[in-house]
């Protein structure tokens, strides 16, 4: 498997279904990045299979985003056709086979629906190391927590920040130690 | 010295000022001396923030040659400096450096907001949640060069301002507690800031933005 369309097309997602069964909940091979979902109480498993496995080693994690689906403006909300929910993508490259995969994993907005409970991710940063500082990244401005992480702190914001500033329904703050916002 | 006529110098040969006083004299005022002095090298912290810092630097580099107005001596420590250029996006996390720096100085000492982003929050002043909406916030700020990063050309402008303000500096001693007449308010991290000369009020506008 050395083409560049070498997990385009059912073959590759049937590898992956084959090994874990049950763990890809959605896919769309043919678009300019493919795609395959997994439930996020799988991520870490088909992450590992992805980096490990003998066909096409994605052995370098390019980004890691996070998604905020929301509409703050409800009458807007009212139109759109998602549910509001947060979505991960991981962006992962091979670098020996020379092509591209993304992993998308569905979160809800809040844990339990409790405003200010982040929801949970399993950790990758255990699978490629670059993870590290892209969790922390996303727990910093989009608040999701990472579980297994080893130093889940914020990385750009002052340690005292409150709120995850990439989220839709962020509140700019109005002064920050005395220094008024506007 | 002696008077001699040379047609080759650009005043048609007058000597500049050797000769228009008396032999070997030239009259000043020792305010007038200092100010000269201290206009004519000013010294700058090594300090930029973001982008604008390239102009900064384009403007300290042969082409535009700060050094030309005394100012090229660009120094690492804030108790060497005389100036502060901000140069560059004040972010909330900066800012406590930002007024450490400026505390760090000694007296006299100018501060430059240099571009948008310093002068009033610039393209972040709404949706930047991140961004000090003008460094006049945190320090006092003597002149702003506007410009998105501003030309090197507008930055020695800014300086020349400077200059011109060092030039009305009065060094008579004032009456013990008293204050300069043009000194500007020293914000109080709270965001407002209070008059230097007045009753201490509070003072809305410096900013245009009415709380």
């Amino acid at each position: 498997m050395t083409s560049r369309e070498s997990n385009r097309g059912p073959g590759f997602v049937d590898l992956v279904e084959t090994a874990l069964p049950g763990a890809v909940t959605g896919r769309n091979l043919e678009a300019l990045d493919p795609w395959i979902e997994c439930p996020p109480a799988r991520l870490a498993e088909v992450c590992r299979w992805l980096k490990t496995n003998p066909h096409v080693r994605f052995d370098a994690l390019e980004c890691i985003t996070a998604v905020d689906w929301f509409e703050p403006d409800p009458k807007k909300a009212a139109k759109v056709a998602w549910q509001p929910h947060i979505e991960l993508v991981y962006h992962l490259w091979s670098t020996s086979a020379r092509v591209s995969l993304v992993v998308k994993v569905k979160l809800p907005r809040w844990k339990d629906d409790v405003p200010g409970s982040l929801p949970e991710a399993p950790s990758v940063a255990g699978i490629w190391r670059t993870a590290d500082w892209h969790e922390r990244e996303v727990y910093d401005l989009s608040g999701i927590h990472f579980t297994g992480h080893p130093d889940l702190r914020r990385i750009l914001c002052p340690e005292d920040w409150e709120g995850y500033p990439l989220r839709r329904d962020y509140v700019m703050p109005l002064e920050y130690h005395g220094i008024r916002g506007r | 010295m002696t008077q001699s006529f040379n047609p080759s110098t650009p005043s048609g040969g007058r000597p500049w000022i050797e000769g228009r006083f008396e032999e070997n004299m030239v009259l000043t005022t020792v305010e007038q001396a200092i100010n000269w002095a201290r206009q004519s090298s000013i010294w700058p912290m090594t300090f930029g923030l973001a982008c604008c810092a390239i102009e900064m630097m384009a403007a300290g580099a042969s082409r535009y040659d700060l050094d030309r107005f005394g100012a090229g001596a660009f120094r690492a420590t804030p108790r060497q400096a005389d100036l502060m250029i901000v140069a560059g996006t004040v972010t909330y996390k900066m800012a406590s450096r930002v007024r450490r720096l400026y505390n760090l100085m000694p007296d006299p000492k100018y501060v430059i907001a240099m571009g948008a982003c310093t002068t009033g929050g610039g393209p972040y002043f709404k949706w930047g949640y991140h961004v000090v909406k003008g460094v006049d916030l945190v320090v006092p700020v003597d002149v702003y060069v506007p410009g998105c990063p501003p030309r090197p050309e507008s930055l020695l402008e800014g300086l020349m301002r400077i200059q011109d303000k060092i030039l009305g500096q009065r060094i008579a001693k004032r009456p013990e507690g008293g204050k300069v007449d043009d000194e500007l308010p020293v914000p109080h991290h709270s965001g407002y800031v209070t008059s230097a000369v007045g009753d201490g009020t509070l003072v809305f506008d410096h900013q245009k933005v009415q709380p």
